[in-house]
């Protein structure tokens, strides 16, 4: 069993269009550059100065990796990780 | 290109906006995948709680899109309010747009519209930084098949 990986409609160029692709690693970190090795370019738009972006949620079996340890968040085989763009904006400028 | 949603989703849209101003309102009109037909009003909650900002809590960002899967459907309008600035996207709004399929809907509540003077509603398609204006076209209700005849090519191409 591989690690779930569900992918946003913006990124699926990356993914040839699949919704979902699968996985490995032991760290959300690890995760990352599996991913970018097979998807090359998606790493760039999760992550920015190697820090998660801001405006890109992460869930590790339903969990926001914000509260979980971030990117060394563990993850393993039969886990589900969720990427989702913000929905986010607004009048202010600056982002 | 042209929106095209019903009056009651509309006036809910702005109903909204109103209620939240001086803070930006912000929500999703989901429909049936490939239907661009906006049938299904939720209002989110603001969690930046901002008159220049507006964010989805992250916890009811991924319930929104679990339950949208689940029900075959996808985000045809995103919508927000902007409270003294006009109804056309910030420079914060074409960064952050990631839903390159759904009109934007961009109502302003400015210049009183909040006590129930004109609302300004106009709805854009944001994709890879380019914005284009569309059409918005406000109908009764939709043609009674325009969402079972989604749904039934949603099933065919199970």
């Amino acid at each position: 069993m591989a690690i779930e990986v569900r992918i946003p409609t913006i990124l699926r160029p990356y993914t040839g269009g699949e919704r979902a692709v699968e996985g490995s690693g032991a760290t959300v970190t690890e995760l990352i550059d599996k991913l970018e090795v097979e998807h090359p370019g998606i790493k760039e738009r999760l992550l920015e100065n190697g820090e998660a972006r801001r405006f890109v949620n992460i869930y590790v079996n339903d969990e926001d990796i914000r509260f979980t340890g971030g990117l060394d968040t563990a993850v393993a085989d039969g886990d589900t990780v969720v990427i989702l763009p913000a929905v986010a904006g607004g009048a202010v400028s600056g982002f | 290109m042209v929106l095209t949603i019903d009056r009651a989703t509309h006036d809910a849209i702005i109903a909204h906006a109103r209620r939240d101003h001086p803070d930006e309102a912000c929500g999703v009109v989901a429909g049936p995948i490939g239907s661009d037909v906006p049938a299904r009003f939720i209002p989110m909650l603001n969690a930046a709680m901002s008159p220049t900002f507006y964010e989805f809590d992250s916890g009811d960002l991924l319930k929104l899109y679990r339950e949208m899967d689940d029900r075959d459907e996808e985000p045809v309008v995103v919508y927000h309010s902007h409270t003294s600035t006009e109804a056309y996207p910030s420079r914060t709004d074409i960064n952050l747009a990631g839903e390159p399929g759904a009109h934007y809907v961009l109502v302003s509540t400015r210049d009183g519209a909040d006590q129930g003077g004109p609302v300004d509603f106009r709805s854009y398609r944001i994709v890879d930084g380019e914005v284009t204006e569309e059409e918005v076209r406000v109908v009764d209700s939709y043609a009674d098949d325009a969402i079972t005849d989604a749904a039934t090519q949603q099933k065919a191409e199970h």
